[in-house]
């Protein structure tokens, strides 16, 4: 597990990028997070920051080039992270550099000495271990002679690895290269491109690991999700096809059914498609399959492409199945969305997701979700395992793109 | 009617230890005040290895920095000012 002779790394707190890379940044190692406008960059930096600052006693320094630090704290205050009190408690602290171009008229030979003092500064005041950068080919447009810049960015670079510092580098991508101003060459260890597509109106955020040395990582494009609980990673990609596989049958809902199968239901763990015509009784079998889960006193989730919690609860109630008290006893998760909200690989990503966070109560987590441990490595999970197909079933119309 | 504000000039040159590009600046900074503008501004010269709070108080990342604080607007010359011509026509005030 533990390599003896690795090199070491540090938790980035964003959830699935520590698995994919075995353990996260390389420790006193620079980092370079490049993309597009947009893509993630800042909030990847946030996230690593505050992580290192507030769980692990590794304080940090934002050195940031464009957003005024009072817009980074507000920016992220909605995922939880008070940047405020982690700057009162002296875990972190900014730097912002502004440089107005309009005042500055440049004479001769400099250097960036003053962003040197100005870092070392807030490194020993708070006893930094981290710092991000974000993003430093500002400077460029700052600054009109690039060779300077170079060699001070370069200089910089080895500064922050003599110094231990685990650092946080972005960058805009630029045309055809990873960054505009080729900052990849710098950063020799550790490379990450983040992505943010549109393909037929539906965005989709990947990331790919382009380069880590001295290590084993994920080496496929991932998708990962921005949202309301901040950056996370999900490598569906890396589904291996390892799951446990169980000899116990479980009740479909339907005394019928179970009695045409050869030992009363399904298999535990297995994937069972139900085809039809509209009409047919698809979601009518998903719900009887969830009613006797929850009977069992195991939890099930339920995912909709096409109804809405309300409709699937009034739907089935019409066929004598009233999901509403399971769903109050936390025994039944909804998961309404419709197809066209996400891609495809963004709406697995969700699944996987929610599959993760929807623990199961103690009464049932001796069972394991032995067909998703290959993805999350988990220990607890809800304990009814074929709702993913019987309950995809349900959406699995030739009208749907899934 | 001049109050003495309105006189006032000040040059602050920002520097970093005794190294070869911040000691060229002082000395430029010496002669182009003597020789163009004798008792015009009242100088000041700071080290930031010595205080490097001032960096970020004043804002400066590349050294030397040459701050014309007064009269306003601000100016600000990076560099070792080893061109005396550009570096009296940037501190030239409008009305000169
Ligand atoms: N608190 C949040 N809640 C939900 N979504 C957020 C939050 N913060 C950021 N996002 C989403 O993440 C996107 C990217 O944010 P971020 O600022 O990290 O990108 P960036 O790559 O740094 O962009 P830029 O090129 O402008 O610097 C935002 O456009 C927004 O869609
Ligand atoms: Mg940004």
């Amino acid at each position: 597990m533990v390599q003896p002779t690795g090199i070491s790394k540090s938790l980035t707190g964003i959830s699935g990028f520590d698995d994919l890379t075995l353990g996260g940044l390389p420790t006193g190692r620079p980092t370079l997070v490049c993309g597009s406008a947009g893509c993630g960059k800042t909030l990847f930096a946030t996230t690593f920051l505050i992580h290192g600052a507030r769980d692990l006693g590794e304080p940090g320094v934002f050195v940031t080039f464009e957003e005024r630090p009072s817009d980074i704290a507000a920016n992220v205050a909605s995922l939880g992270f008070d940047v405020e009190a982690l700057v009162a408690a002296d875990k972190l602290s900014f730097e912002h550099i502004e440089i107005d171009p309009n005042e500055l008229a440049e004479i001769g030979d400099y250097d960036l000495e003053g962003l040197f003092l100005r870092l070392e500064l807030a490194i020993d005041s708070i006893g930094a271990k981290r710092v991000v950068l974000d993003t430093i080919e500002s400077l460029f447009s700052a600054f009109s002679n690039p060779a300077i810049l170079r060699a001070e960015i370069r200089r910089l670079f080895d500064w922050l690895k003599d110094r231990g510092m685990t650092t946080v580098i972005t960058a805009e991508r630029g045309d055809g290269t990873l960054t505009r101003q080729g900052l990849e060459e710098y950063v020799s260890d550790c490379v990450i491109l983040l992505d943010h597509r549109a393909e037929n109106q539906i965005s989709t955020r990947r990331m790919r690991i382009v380069k880590y040395r001295g290590t084993a990582h994920g080496t496929n494009e991932y998708p990962f999700l921005i949202d309301e609980d901040g950056f996370s990673v999900l490598p569906v990609s890396s589904l291996g096809l390892d799951h446990l596989v169980f000899d116990e049958h479980i009740a479909s809902g339907v005394p019928d059914l179970d009695a045409m199968l050869s030992k009363g239901g399904f298999h535990r763990g297995s994937s069972i498609l139900v085809s039809g015509v509209a009409g047919s009784g698809k979601s009518s079998l998903a719900a009887s399959f969830i009613g006797a889960s929850a009977e069992r006193g195991e939890r099930s989730i339920y995912f909709s492409f096409e109804e809405s919690e309300g409709q699937t609860v009034r739907n089935m109630r019409s066929i004598g199945i009233d999901l509403a008290p399971m769903l109050k006893q936390k025994l039944v998760r909804h998961v309404a969305a419709r197809p066209t909200f996400y891609s495809l690989e963004m709406h697995l990503a969700v699944m996987i997701r929610e599959i993760q966070r929807f623990d199961p109560s103690s009464s049932c987590s001796t069972r394991s979700r032995h067909s998703w441990k290959a993805v999350t490595g988990s220990k607890c999970s809800p304990c009814c395992c074929a709702w993913s197909i019987s309950s995809r079933a349900a959406a699995l119309r030739p009208s749907s793109p899934i | 009617m001049t109050t003495e504000s309105s006189n006032a000039r000040k040059l602050t040159l920002y520097v970093a230890g005794q190294t070869p590009k911040s000691l060229t600046a002082i000395a430029n900074l010496k002669k182009i005040t003597e020789e163009h503008m004798p008792g015009q501004y009242e100088i000041e010269v700071i080290d930031l290895r010595e205080n490097p709070k001032l960096a970020k108080e004043h804002s400066i990342v590349a050294i030397p920095t040459l701050v014309r604080s007064l009269p306003v607007p601000i100016r600000r010359i990076i560099g070792d000012l080893s061109d005396v011509e550009k570096v009296l026509v940037s501190l030239k005030v409008q009305g000169e």
